[in-house]
């Protein structure tokens, strides 16, 4: 079964309807709906806050502000796992961020509850704040950490050095902006009380993480939440830690004895939802004539809130992508009057392949160089950081594949030089790495006397296939019929798995599965039975079970799993960008798009695909589109809407094609499968630029590459 | 969105007359762009008078030869009539170019015509706008402009129009009828009807209180060569950065007479009609004169050489046909 091409099982759910969302949950009755209100300034501190027209508004049960909320678990950055830490609300009178909810209005409907929020009151003493990256970059500090568990900095040899000594060398600064990562569902959460225990219908992509998030936050034990995720629609990043609606509704319900839910609004998303932060980057690369690097440094000054760290780990990408005996990447945190940032779909390569394989290019360029020849020239024995052996690395066959099928020999090798009508046209290509993450999973498999198989697990499906590829390792490591395997997920009291994210979804559950079928094999078959004799295992189970019969699977997180230490794990990819760009107007548009990547073994080529296509798609985004614009005065998103967020909509992206190498990666994990959540992203926006660098001979280092940036380096028609 | 009481109107003056008699009553067709506003607060009615079914949604043939456009004729109808694509292309082509196919289904000619400015200052309610809040201010003038005015701004307003479809309209020379609350009606060239800000920003068109559109005119064909050419930052889906609105004649490859309008650069569709004397010179003759008295900001200083060139553009393709 593993391999197969098989269609999603929710595919059906989802696109007639039938798929519940937690805001659309109906099974703990009828829920009142709460309306966040929020700050209207970005700093400063709440003077007055009258309520009282609001609570006289129709309908109104409840308007909560920082005068009556309940005690709560205070911010806690101590706590080691990032997305368990609590998340008060409503902790004081001080504004930290425009947006900011400020006070909750509980109605019968949603629209007697948004109508009331508009008549609270609120007077601000409001302080200046600082919103501009640029302008405060100077101040910013060493953080001890990256997330993820990286360190903050490393260094090796001398890079200043290795730049003074070398013939061709590049040192660039590029930028990219604030990210949003606009989930078609935004986060929502329907709360409801039973005398002291709190369940929770809430679109997370961590379970437990939820669950004792939402403990410590309410000062509750976490046996006492019951959390349940059953459609979520869309994560990246942006659910992976507990925000203000959950603990809105669940403090509301409890005030008021009844179901209470709250999501955000698509314009609350701009200031709630945790935004991936701005980042200057500056990349350095030293290089011989013949193209071997022998420097290379990443510094990263990104965008950071007072109230809590998050570093992205951007300046990470090339500790393990290119060989170079003198190597410095660096985090700096700028913190700014602005919310915290947080996970946006690839955090760290996103934006810092961005930059650093736009940077590559430059390179290219500087050596009249092939690109793809300049990677293969500085391609590492082993990991140049670690000095470990590198696992399942085919980094050079995904870039020559991908050159053979794109026909990348056929691309114009002069910048600016290939002109059809009034469309200038370009290729790029890029490389990408994403680091492979192991979280400890548990998972149960049951089989029932009739031979039936019930997988189980907390773990997410946010969309991307995890229900349907469960099924498919079940089916696969006992020999049923896939039909008759159901899977159970994301509810807290289904064995613990590390959740959605990270790209560590699949590998994680799939293994635990497959270890939950062995133990269910070997307590009926005994231990003499490894892996024959199958189609006597239902039978068995009917014979000697009649109360069926369960098997536990446990992968462990990757500090205790000693591949992670021995081997640098990761995945790889090269992505093909053909633009067009309009000699008049300068607006870009994809042409084509070619990804090859090596991923480990594909455990259903059809989702994998579609996750690796969205990736390369938010690629595009973050090279041609993808923005959040702060007013330097005012400290709020101003295009705080999908009409002026613009991403990638279907006629942006024409041809579009992803290959996954036959693979498996037996240092990976068992089943020798790796993640792909994030892999397409990851270095995809340098392929579309680097290929508008090729159509036009214009380098832009600040995305993304808008109209204004190309209109004066284009050449009279 | 505060709540509001809702009645459906049987006939054009029944509407007009239903929306004075109850202060802060307001008409509703498609809905696309006004209920966006009042679930933001933006607009706040208190009444609306449905106008979908007054039967205003068919396009005849006029006696001069030309089409009356129903106000209700919703933009996909309006876009795909044969009529249209083959007489007035230039308007079929600034339809299909805005939005999406699922607004355009639902959004109305006279809708289209009064939709109000994206400007993302308007949008965010906490902070000034004379647009939404007169007196407030402008928070506009002085933030983030990529998208704003270049031409025929205020000190109180600096918001665009972000029609397609009124752009094409202009350079046809369209006519708006409207029927009035004691039933006059009167019909306003659209040069007139939409408004530059001013001292009020708030009034984007000269419609009076009350005053329902009934219909667009197009005048008998005009010919040439029909051309919508819209600078957008992706695809689909997207207003505007500049667009340009054309209607040209030649002789042979050169241009003899020439209509333009211009969307993206101002607070109405934008068209210099002695401007259009200068085609005969050649595009960067013809816009000097548009462009003459623009006055940009760091940010949208871009829209300048963007519409010089366009406009070259268009019409260097327009006389290849």
């Amino acid at each position: 079964m593993i391999g197969q091409a098989l269609d999603r099982r929710d595919g059906t759910f989802k696109v007639t309807g039938r798929a519940a969302y937690s805001y659309e949950r109906q099974d703990a009755g009828q829920a009142a709906h709460g309306y966040m209100v929020g700050a209207a300034v970005a700093k400063g501190r709440i003077v007055a806050i009258d309520v009282a027209m609001a609570r006289r508004a129709p309908g109104v049960a409840l308007v909560m502000t920082h005068q009556d909320v309940a005690p709560q678990g205070a911010r806690d950055g101590t706590v080691a796992e990032q997305f368990a830490r609590p998340w008060p609300v409503l902790i004081g009178d001080e504004v930290a961020f425009f947006g900011q909810p400020v006070a909750l209005v509980v109605a019968d409907t949603f629209e007697q509850a948004r109508a009331a929020a508009a008549l609270v009151v609120v007077t601000y003493a409001t302080d200046a704040g600082a919103f501009d990256l640029a302008a405060h970059r100077g101040e910013a500090y060493t953080p001890k950490m990256a997330a993820a568990g990286f360190p903050a900095d490393t260094c090796f040899g001398d890079l200043d050095r290795a730049m003074a000594d070398t013939p061709v060398n590049v040192d660039v600064t590029y930028t990219t902006p604030h990210h949003f990562a606009q989930p078609m569902e935004p986060a929502a959460c329907l709360a409801s009380w039973n005398g002291d225990d709190l369940a929770v219908c809430v679109s997370v992509q961590g379970i437990a993480a939820c669950r004792n998030a939402l403990a410590r936050t309410l000062l509750i034990a976490p046996e006492r939440v019951h959390v349940d995720a059953a459609f979520v629609g869309g994560g990246f990043g942006s659910k992976l830690r507990l925000h203000e609606e959950t603990v809105l509704a669940a403090l509301a319900s409890r005030r008021l004895q009844r179901p209470v839910k709250v999501a955000h609004t698509r314009r609350q998303v701009f200031n709630i939802a945790g935004h991936g932060p701005e980042m200057i980057h500056r990349v350095r690369l030293a290089a011989r004539r013949d193209g071997t690097l022998l420097g290379i440094g990443h510094d990263v000054n990104m965008q950071g809130a007072r109230r809590e760290e998050y570093v992205e780990q951007a300046a990470t990408v090339l500790r393990s992508l290119y060989a170079a005996p003198h190597r410095l990447t660096r985090h700096r945190v700028t913190n700014l009057d602005l919310n915290l940032g947080e996970a946006v779909r690839g955090p760290g390569e996103a934006p810092g392949l961005l930059a650093v394989e736009s940077a590559m290019d430059e390179l290219a360029i500087a050596l009249d160089l092939d690109p793809i020849e300049l990677r293969i020239r500085n391609e590492p024995d082993l990991d140049p950081e670690r000095r470990v052996s590198f696992s399942g690395r085919r980094l050079v066959e995904c870039m020559r594949e991908g050159a053979s099928r794109f026909g990348w020999a056929a691309r114009p090798r002069r910048p600016a030089s290939r002109r059809e009508g009034d469309v200038l046209v370009g290729f790029g290509m890029s490389a990408s790495i994403r680091a492979c993450f192991q979280g400890a999973t548990a998972a149960i498999v049951r089989m029932e006397p009739d031979g039936r198989v019930i997988v189980k697990s907390d773990m997410t499906d946010i969309g991307t296939g995890t229900l349907t590829i469960l099924a498919q390792v079940a089916a696969g490591a006992l020999n049923v019929p896939i039909a008759g395997v159901s899977v159970q997920l994301a509810r807290s009291d289904l064995p613990v798995s590390a959740g959605s994210g990270g790209s560590w979804g699949a590998s994680n559950t799939c293994n635990a599965v497959y270890r939950a079928c062995d133990d269910l094999r070997r307590k009926v078959m005994g231990p003499a039975s490894l892996w024959g004799r199958e189609a006597d295992l239902a039978s068995e189970v009917a014979r000697r079970f009649p109360d069926g019969v369960e098997g536990e699977g446990i992968l462990p997180g990757m500090q205790d799993d000693p591949n992670y230490k021995e081997y640098s794990v990761n995945t790889y990819g090269a992505n093909f960008a053909e633009v067009g760009v309009d000699v008049t107007t300068g607006e870009v548009r994809l042409r084509r798009m070619l990804g090859v990547f090596c991923a480990g073994r594909i455990v259903n080529p059809k989702t994998a695909r579609s996750q690796v296509i969205g990736g390369m798609i938010w690629g595009v985004g973050a090279a041609l589109h993808e923005a959040a614009h702060v007013d330097p005065r005012y400290g709020n998103f101003v295009n705080g809407d999908l009409a002026e967020y613009l991403v990638p909509v279907h006629a942006d992206i024409p041809a579009i094609d992803a290959i996954m190498l036959d693979d498996f990666d037996d240092k990976a994990n068992p089943l020798g499968i790796k993640g792909v959540g994030e892999l397409g992203i990851c270095g995809s926006g340098a392929a579309v630029a680097n290929a508008v660098f090729n159509a036009t001979g214009i380098r832009v280092r600040d995305f993304p590459i808008t109209i204004e940036k190309l209109l004066p380096g284009l050449p009279v028609r | 969105m505060r709540a509001f009481t809702y009645e459906r109107a049987t006939s054009p003056a029944d509407a007009a007359e239903a929306v004075v008699r109850k202060p802060g009553a307001k008409f509703i067709a498609g809905g696309t762009n006004l209920l966006d506003l009042m679930k933001l607060q933006i607009e706040t009615p208190t009444h609306l008078v449905d106008v979908n079914r007054l039967g205003l949604d068919a396009i005849e043939p006029t006696p001069e030869g030309g089409l009356r456009i129903g106000a209700l004729v919703r933009n996909t109808d309006l876009a795909s009539d044969a009529r249209v694509r083959k007489d007035y292309a230039v308007l079929s082509r600034a339809l299909l170019s805005g939005a999406s196919g699922q607004l355009r289904n639902k959004a109305t000619t006279a809708g289209n015509l009064l939709q109000r400015t994206r400007c993302p200052y308007f949008y965010e309610t906490a902070l000034p706008c004379n647009k939404r809040a007169p007196g407030s201010g402008c928070a506009a003038i002085g933030g983030l402009t990529r998208n704003h005015a270049v031409l025929g701004a205020s000190d109180a307003c600096i918001a665009t129009h972000p029609s397609d479809m009124a752009v094409a309209m202009r350079v046809l020379d369209a006519t708006i009828e409207t029927v009035s609350p004691d039933g006059t009606r009167r019909a306003i060239p659209i040069a007139d009807l939409h408004r530059l800000p001013g001292n009020e920003p708030q009034n984007d068109t000269t419609l009076s209180m009350g005053e329902l559109i009934v219909s667009v005119t197009l005048p008998r064909p005009i010919g040439g060569v029909h051309v919508y050419r819209k600078v957008r930052d992706r695809a689909s889906y997207a207003f505007a950065t500049v667009s340009i609105a054309a209607v040209l004649v030649f002789d042979r490859d050169r241009v003899v007479r020439g209509r333009l309008a211009f969307g993206g650069v101002a607070h109405k569709p934008w068209r210099v009609e002695a401007a259009e004397a200068e085609v005969g010179r050649g595009a960067e003759a013809v816009a000097e004169v548009v462009l003459s008295g623009a006055t940009t900001t760091e940010h949208n200083a871009f829209k300048l050489p963007l519409v010089r060139r366009t406009l070259a553009a268009t019409m260097t393709d327009a006389a290849k046909g």
